[in-house]
């Protein structure tokens, strides 16, 4: 059991969250209490359900720096639209943002795909040519509280069952990409793809079809949340969520997934955005430097990371062993 | 010849260039070319400079400003515009620096190919130019900053909690230290905190909810920060503190109208960005035609906002900024 424990990435996160939430709790005791963490996870979802769309693109072996970009320019898109229709439902606006992320994701899909790029380099560049649309699209004008309407600006804040409406969109989504994770052959054919792309192709797998697919979810979700950063902080403007991308790579490699493709899971990357989330709302609170806060979340990552290339190199040395033991 | 010499250096300098205006540019050599290069463009405050330069530009006839800048607010970006303005041979060019030391070369080179440099709004170090407009001085924002609080708080007594950009930021620092100097002039006001929302909305959000939580006290949010008061004031409505805690400091007019109409913020201030372009590019043509000299002690006329009177560092200061509440914001809003 305690073997167990040790080797799996979730339990430690877990514990290390609880063990920070009640580090936090000693300075500031109200941290603990059920509304402030209900208020963390509200305040983590966007994160969360980033973080979800990232790691099934880093499954893959790829990576996807314009996910922010994307957030940005699918929720400058919902802005204007609303700003320049009140009238129009949300239920539209809320599907543009969805097909403008997909299609922002499935161009990002289709360079690595059919052209073959490294998604670094696609990524990087889309990363600045979204950011550069937006500017084109608002004239580098902000879209103002005052511009969107209160049913925009508050259905990510209306509460059902004691939680924000924004913080339901989150659970939904984790419950969402455990299904797709488990039950659907794109699920898994993320993992077979990212963990030998030489024996996914013998089975029978599209490796870059499998990658396209990867950035099209990833894409969806950066549209979604597009709207739901824009509504709740009520501004849209080009540097929406600037260097977003950078914390949202940061949970998936914190949950464990690794950098190398294949390993990974949903509960690691949700507990990963968390352990993000909860440092970033305790911050404020404990009253630290600022200088300390960035010092804080970098070294948090390194030591992720350092987990991870432990884990990985285990996992390689394991199968020396059996084979010297067969031969 | 020589035009098509002009329309060349014109497509490489590319960024911030319509088109349209390069055409201009060649057509139009006997103008004074005024360059506006701001610290980033699609940016409204910037927007606002521009108007006031397109104003001075019409009240003083023969002027032609170039409004121009990076996309992000980079020294790299503004070195790269400011290289292919001096190719291009402006009469003068009117900086609102992103880094103060790293302009300076290049800044050198242009005002040895005798362009007229001057920097308003964000300063260049001495050498880089002949003179610096600032939009105000640090201690009238300072003092404007406690006298917002000191209005917001009821009473003009209670706590108040600082909201800045970085930790780092210059502009932020220096005007949050001539707060606490003139804080004696208001005794109501007890400053209990400077939290850093590094000009990022989520941060900001999440700072000012953090001073929410951990100082129930405090009744004034100052937000020296464009960024930051946007946040401030979303955070405190979405907390359900309106009419409890006020959230003030420098903000523009068309971002805030909202919050001014939902009660968390009462008044603001900010200088007026439309009379600083007109001031810059004023004083820039005034330099350029010769008309006027830059040195310790010397007055500039800058049209309809009278004078300006250079200080032993070649500074000036134009004017108190300008506060605005609920019965001129959204007048304004609609300018800037």
């Amino acid at each position: 059991m305690i073997g167990f424990l040790l080797k799996r990435r979730e339990p430690q996160i877990f514990a290390a969250i609880l063990v920070l939430i009640a580090l936090i709790s000693t300075r500031f005791p109200g941290f603990a209490a059920p509304a402030n963490l209900a208020e963390v996870f509200n305040d983590t979802a966007i994160l969360i359900v980033l973080a979800l769309g990232q790691m099934a693109v880093i499954l893959t072996r790829c990576i996807d720096l314009s996910v922010a970009a994307n957030l940005a320019l699918s929720g400058m898109i919902v802005a204007l639209l609303n700003a320049a229709h009140p009238d129009l439902p949300l239920a539209v606006l809320i599907l543009v943002a969805l097909v403008s992320g997909l299609l922002l994701g499935a161009i990002n899909g289709l360079l690595v795909w059919k052209v073959g790029i490294p998604s670094i380099v696609v990524t990087l560049g889309t990363l600045a040519v979204y950011r550069g649309v937006i500017f084109l699209l608002a004239g580098g004008a902000w879209v103002n509280a005052h511009q969107m309407s209160a049913v925009f600006l508050n259905m990510p804040r209306s509460v059902i069952l004691g939680l924000p409406v924004l913080a339901w969109t989150g659970v939904l989504i984790v419950a969402l990409g455990v299904l797709v994770i488990r039950y659907t052959g794109f699920g898994r054919a993320l993992y077979a793809v990212g963990g030998n792309p030489v024996a996914a192709v013998y089975a029978g797998l599209d490796v870059g079809r499998t990658q396209f697919l990867a950035f099209c979810l990833s894409g969806l979700l950066s549209g979604l949340c597009g709207y739901f950063w824009v509504s709740r902080y009520a501004v849209a403007y080009v540097d929406v969520a600037n260097g977003f991308e950078l914390d949202v790579i940061a949970a998936c490699v914190i949950g464990g997934v690794s950098i190398g493709g294949g390993i990974g899971s949903v509960a690691g990357t949700v507990l990963g955005a968390i352990f993000l989330g909860v440092i970033k709302n305790a911050l404020p609170v404990v009253n630290i430097s600022p200088f300390w806060q960035m010092a804080i979340s970098g070294s948090v990552i390194i030591i992720a990371v350092v987990f991870n290339a432990r884990a990985e190199k285990k996992r390689g040395r394991l199968i020396l062993k059996q084979a010297r033991t067969a031969s | 010849m020589a035009n098509w010499k002009k329309l060349l250096s014109g497509t490489v300098l590319a960024v911030g260039l319509l088109s349209s205006q390069m055409s201009t540019a060649a057509h139009a050599a006997d103008k004074v070319r005024i360059a506006l290069l701001v610290k980033s463009l699609g940016n409204g405050f910037f927007d606002a400079a521009h108007k006031g330069a397109d104003e001075a530009a019409k009240e003083l006839g023969n002027v032609e400003v170039i409004y121009t800048g990076p996309t992000s607010t980079t020294a790299s970006g503004q070195i790269d515009i400011i290289n292919s303005l001096i190719a291009q041979k402006v009469n003068a060019i009117a900086v609102s620096a992103n880094d103060g030391d790293a302009l300076v070369p290049s800044l050198k080179k242009a005002m040895q190919r005798g362009i007229t440099v001057i920097s308003w709004d964000s300063a260049v170090a001495k050498p880089g130019r002949e003179m610096h407009l600032a939009p105000s001085s640090d201690a009238l924002i300072g003092n404007m900053c406690d006298k917002l609080a000191a209005d917001a708080l009821p009473g003009g007594k209670g706590d108040v909690a600082i909201l800045s950009a970085t930790a780092t930021s210059t502009n932020q620092n220096t005007w949050i230290a001539e707060m606490k100097k003139a804080l004696p002039k208001y005794p109501g006001v007890n400053v209990v905190t400077t939290v850093y929302g590094d000009d990022l909305a989520d941060k900001s959000y999440r700072e000012t909810e953090g001073i929410l939580k951990t100082y129930p006290n405090v009744k004034v949010i100052v937000a020296p920060t464009s960024v930051g008061i946007v946040a401030a004031a979303q955070a405190v409505e979405d907390a359900g503190k309106v009419g409890q805690v006020f959230v003030t400091g420098l903000g523009l007019p068309s971002e805030l109208a909202g919050h001014v109409d939902k009660g968390s913020v009462k008044s603001f201030a900010i200088w007026n960005p439309i009379d600083l372009g007109y001031a810059a590019t004023t004083i820039a043509y005034e330099l350029a035609t010769k008309k006027a000299e830059a040195k310790p002690g010397a007055e500039i006329p800058i049209g309809r906002m009278g004078k300006t009177k250079l200080d032993e560092n070649d500074q000036a200061a134009m004017a108190d900024p300008f506060v605005y509440d609920k019965s001129n914001v959204h007048e304004f809003a609609k300018i800037f």
